[in-house]
């Protein structure tokens, strides 16, 4: 399997502040890669310089073999993201949101895709739905269905099920790992979620204040911190720094 | 440049102004009551001096050039600001499209919504006031050009610091064309400002394009020289303010604005 990420020692700085530091990990095709960290260890700055929102301070990123300093605009087109921090346009329909972004990525066969969306996300009855007027869990749904419009090839997830009931997070958790063995696609989640990335990640990445302070396969961590859990890993590792040093 | 994806961002704009009657009411109400104001205020000098006999036409075209440029200009602001104030921001900026598309599009939909209150603002003058704005002849479609320019380019410029400084930077948006209106020379001749606000209205397009609509309207002459300034300043600030744009991304990216935008 072919990397479709590789992050090769990017670092970003905000002044004097180093929020990531210099930090390397690849994503294979059909991996889904967990990133796990307490807030503020330097995620969602990693996430925007994936996205091309950030640009790092140093360091390379390249998403399909193509470097994203040179092929930001290539890369989009084979990108794409979700986020409970970002909205649709909420005075705009469910099936209007869709049509927009449709044509922004230049997706071919519209109609085609966002009735797929649908059916697969189950979102059928409320394309004539105001966006804004949706409950929590149809609004994940719909932005899932954006954030899948495109039939990106590398999606990136930053608490996908964050404020979502148990029956809705266990839908958005069941059709990520059938859509990502159908598509052979690669997804990088950065979650909170223990239980999540436990379920749906055969490797992780542990961050604290800007670097990576541990990883591999969620089993393998858990037996190798002596834990019962995931959870129990993720404590140890954010509260302690020293015992890993 | 892809017209496609510069058809997906109008119909995003145009899908929001559609649904929203409240939209479409602002977009129109405004510039009635501008010009309706106006006009009472000119027909009341009108009666009164032999001077305003003569200028009505010209208050009442005045008013309708600066609403116009108004328009362009808070009209480009808040397509911008809709997409920071939905959240959307983040969405659109991750979206395979280029500055250049961003820009177009902006620039197409605040036309659109600029002659959606501009046609009725003119249409009521002739019945209402005896007066048309058309008597500008060909020389009208000059000036709407030379304003509509400056006032995107305005417009751009707020973009510009919205990208850099974030939401913070929105009650600028709101006070540039205030900022800018007494140095326009709108409803009185230039002559009329103090000789140092006189030099900074002349580095201003503004004051060429309203010195020569009323001079086409009181003198029926037509000095070419106020419409080539008004383009040469135009395109100077113009230039300035795409690059402006294209270095405020570039910090933002820098900077982080462009993640936090949305949150």
């Amino acid at each position: 399997m072919k990397n479709l990420i590789e992050v090769k020692d990017i670092k970003k700085n905000y002044g004097k502040k180093e929020a990531v530091k210099g930090i390397s990990f690849n994503v294979k095709e059909n991996e889904i890669l967990g990133l796990l960290g307490p807030n503020g260890s330097g995620k969602t700055t990693t996430i925007g310089m994936l996205l091309g929102l950030l640009k790092p301070t140093s360091g390379q990123i390249f998403i399909n073999n193509l470097k994203l300093e040179d092929h930001r605009i290539e890369i989009l087109e084979i990108i794409n993201f979700i986020s409970p921090y970002i909205e649709l346009p909420k005075k705009l329909t469910v099936k209007q949101n869709l049509y927009v972004y449709s044509k922004l990525y230049k997706v071919k066969k519209i109609e085609e895709r966002i009735e797929y969306l649908s059916e697969k996300l189950r979102i059928g009855e409320l394309l004539n739905s105001i966006t804004g007027e949706l409950s929590s869990g149809q609004k994940n749904r719909v932005s899932l269905a954006k954030a899948l419009i495109n039939e990106p090839r590398v999606l990136l997830l930053d608490e996908p099920t964050a404020s979502l009931d148990p029956e809705v997070g266990d839908f958005v958790r069941t059709f990520l790992e059938e859509y990502m063995k159908e598509k052979k696609i690669s997804i990088l989640l950065a979650s909170h979620n223990m239980s999540e990335v436990t379920r749906l990640c055969k490797s992780v990445l542990m961050m604290r204040n800007g670097e990576i302070i541990d990883q591999g396969n969620p089993d393998d961590l858990i037996a190798k911190h002596g834990r019962t859990n995931l959870e129990e890993v993720f404590l140890k590792l954010s509260r302690s720094k020293s015992e890993f040093n | 440049m892809s017209l496609t994806r510069i058809y997906g961002l109008f119909l995003r704009h145009f899908y929001l102004i559609t649904r929203s009657f409240p939209r479409i009411l602002d977009l129109v109400y405004w510039p009635t009551i501008q010009i309706t104001l106006w006009g009472f205020i000119s027909n009341f000098f009108a009666t009164h001096t032999t001077y305003y006999n003569n200028a009505v036409g010209v208050i009442l075209t005045c008013a309708i050039l600066y609403d116009f440029l108004f328009r362009t200009s808070i009209g480009f602001n808040m397509l911008f600001l809709e997409e920071i104030w939905s959240r959307n921001f983040t969405n659109l900026f991750i979206a395979p499209m280029k500055i250049g598309e961003i820009l177009t599009a902006l620039v197409t939909t605040a036309l659109i919504r600029s002659l959606i209150g501009l046609v009725p603002a003119i249409l009521l003058t002739s019945p209402l006031f005896g007066i048309s704005i058309l008597e500008l002849g060909i020389f009208l479609f000059f000036l709407f050009m030379s304003l509509y320019i400056f006032g995107i380019t305005l417009g751009i410029l707020v973009s510009s610091g919205l990208l850099r400084f974030g939401p913070s930077f929105e009650n600028i948006a709101w006070s540039t064309m205030f900022l800018l209106a007494p140095f326009g020379c709108i409803y009185y001749p230039v002559e009329t400002l103090p000789e140092i606000f006189q030099k900074i209205a002349y580095i201003l397009p503004l004051v060429y394009i309203f010195e020569e609509a009323r001079n086409i309207l009181m003198n029926q002459t037509v000095d070419i020289e106020n419409i080539y300034n008004a383009f040469i300043w135009n395109a100077l600030y113009f230039t300035l303010s795409i690059i402006l744009f294209y270095y405020s991304f570039n910090v933002a990216k820098k900077k982080g604005t462009l993640i936090n935008m949305g949150e």
